[in-house]
Parts: structure tokens; sequence; C-alpha cells
């Protein structure tokens, strides 16, 4: 009986290093800002975030380029959106390829809406994005890294193991190794993106995660992938599945 | 379009005192910055901000360059008398904005 639960035990554990390694104990986000951004992030009229989901709110009720809202498919008050985000980025059958929300949701403006893609990181692609994901907060983050979405989670994986750059660091050396020290002035985190699109201090702006992953390239000094490009896309699934079960806190405040 | 937030209690007790809560979204540019080719990018504030409850100005705010992005305002106001509570503001380019809520003072 003993000797069956160790193998249990021990199976549970191979399967586990098949997945993420996460850091122990799991913390999202706030816990390593300042009690005053905290509290910014907690306080849904002052969160400069908001500001974007109420925008975002604004164009799910607006008329596409052939008059269909999203409203008229998914609902008036996007509940049906409750716990979208959390289960991005994904691999969708419809496009054949790994996609994380904002792709999605251009996904269905130019399939039909009838109009162009939204250009990333563009006022409009943020503020759907932040509204959609807003919907799902509270939510613990839930992403498949099965089947088609494997490849694209292993390749993330590599990414975040991966030396880049002239100072020559890899995610994990920060964000598994030495998450709650500090650079200058800033408290390392453990890289969990549950509150992004998270409207940052430093640019006075919200922002995507493809934006602040490629600030922390620009950090090591390495060549910047491409916003949307597969290696943040697979990227951002290996953060995904290692956040799991971490909630979704959109629109969080970094500084 | 910009996107602006107000936040007031919509029915008080009179000679109570309410907190009145502005956000605007506004990029507040300084004028300081310069784009890569060099180009100084021009300064666009909200200089200035008006609060009015009906026909009484109950706050007039002038900005500068020192205000971040997207300027939150929060101050207390006891409101004499039921009406519509407006904020209205105008940045460098001549954008103006406007937001309201109504106060019934019991």
């Amino acid at each position: 009986m003993r000797a069956a639960a160790l193998l249990l035990a021990a199976f549970a554990a191979a399967a586990f290093a098949q997945e993420a390694k996460r850091p122990s104990p799991l913390k999202p986000g706030p816990e390593f800002q300042s009690p005053d951004v905290r509290a910014l992030q907690a306080d849904d009229f002052a969160n400069p975030g908001m500001l974007w989901v109420a925008r975002g709110g604004e164009l799910w009720r607006a008329p596409g380029a052939n008059g269909k809202r999203c409203a008229d498919c998914h609902g008036v008050d996007a509940v049906s959106m409750k716990g979208v985000s959390a289960r991005h980025p994904r691999h969708d059958p419809s496009l054949g390829r790994l996609t994380d929300l904002s792709g999605r949701i251009d996904a269905c403006r130019t399939r039909y809406q009838g109009g162009p893609a939204l250009a990333r990181e563009s006022p409009d692609a943020l503020a759907l994005e932040a509204f959609v994901a807003h919907q799902s907060r509270g939510l613990p983050v839930k992403v498949s890294t099965e089947g088609p979405a494997r490849a694209a989670f292993e390749r993330g994986r590599a990414l975040y193991f991966t030396r880049v750059g002239q100072l020559n660091l890899a995610c994990t050396h920060c964000h598994d190794e030495r998450w709650g020290r500090t650079l200058l002035a800033e408290s390392i985190s453990q890289g969990h993106a549950t509150g992004w699109p998270a409207y940052r201090l430093e640019w006075q702006s919200l922002g995507s995660l493809h934006r602040r992953l490629r600030a922390c390239f620009f950090g090591v000094r390495a060549q910047q992938p491409a916003a949307g490009s597969e290696d943040l896309l697979a990227l951002e699934l290996y953060l995904a599945g290692r956040a799991g079960g971490l909630a979704v806190e959109v629109p969080g405040v970094r500084r | 379009m910009a996107i602006a937030r107000l936040q007031v209690p919509s029915t008080v007790r009179a000679g109570e005192a309410v907190e009145v809560r502005v956000l605007v979204q506004h990029p507040m540019e300084t004028g300081f910055r310069r784009e890569a080719d060099g180009r100084a990018v021009p300064m666009n504030v909200v200089h200035s901000l008006v609060c009015r409850l009906g026909a009484v100005e109950i706050l007039r705010a002038e900005f500068g360059t020192g205000v971040s992005a997207n300027p939150y305002l929060a101050f207390w106001i006891v409101p004499p008398a039921s009406g519509e509570l407006v904020v209205e503001w105008v940045d460098d380019a001549g954008a103006k904005g406007r937001v309201a809520a109504p106060i019934a003072v019991s």
C-alpha cells in the first residue's frame, strides 16, 4: 500500500516536471508592488486601466464595418466572455495555430465584422482586449498545454530557459531563482502575467503583455522578438501554464 | 473620443459632505519629448478643468506639464441643492471633454 502510494507520488512528481517548473509559494504580481500601486489596482474607480475597459465596452456595443456588433453574437453584457481570457493563449482549431486573446479578437473582427484587423498595441485593440479579459477577473488561469498546444508550450519552455543578450540571462535566472530580491529600486516578481494587459506607470498607459516581454528582452540587451510573433506567443503560453491556478486580475497596475 | 469617469453618490442628505472623483483619459504630453527623428512632440495637456453643480462653480483647476497622464482628481463638496454635477475640460489642442452625473439632495 505504502509502495503504491510512493509510486503514485513519483508519478505525480514526474507529471509535474512535465508541466512548468513553478516557484513556491506561488505569488501573483501585486505582491511585488508597493502598497500604493496595489491600492491603485484594487480601486476600481481610480485604476487607470479601467478607462481602457470602459472604452472596450463602448467598442463591444459599437457596430463593426458590416454593421454587426460584438454584442450581436456574444450578448450585450459580455457575460459570455467570462473565463475566456483564463483559457488564452490557446490553439484555435479554426485558425489552425496558437493565438492569444488579441489575436482571437482580430479573427472575430475580420471574419464576422468585415473589418480590418486592429494593429497590435493600438488603443482600440488594447481596450477590447482589456474589456474581454476583465470579464474573467478572479477566475483561475487554466490553459491547455496538451495536444496541439504542446509543441508551442515546449518552445516557450525552451525560450524561458535559454540565456539571451549581452547580459546573458534567461527568464529563469530572475523569475525562478531571484524573485523577491531587487534590481536597483525594482523588486523582482515571479513573472506571472495574470494582470496583463496592465497599466504600467512607467508607460503612463495600458500596454500588452508582449510589450512588457519585449521590455524584458531589452533589459537584458537581447534582440526583441516582434509583438505577436510565434516566440512571444509560445512564451506567453509557457508563462500561463506556469501561472496555472492564479487569478486573472486585469486590468493590473504595475510600476 | 476621450473616455472619462465621474463618481459621486446619486443621493445625498442635506449638509452632508460627499467625495467627487474624476478620472480623465489624456496623454498629458509635456512638449519636452522628441520623436526618434528629432521632431519635438507638441505640448498637449488638459490646461483647465471646471466642475459645476447647476450654475454654481465648485472647482476650477489649471494643470501644467507636471501632471501625469490620465489625471485623477478627488475632492469633497457639500451640495447645497439637487442638480447636475458637470465636469468640463479643454486641452491645448482645443479638444473639449464633458462628463456629468445627477445629484439628488434630500
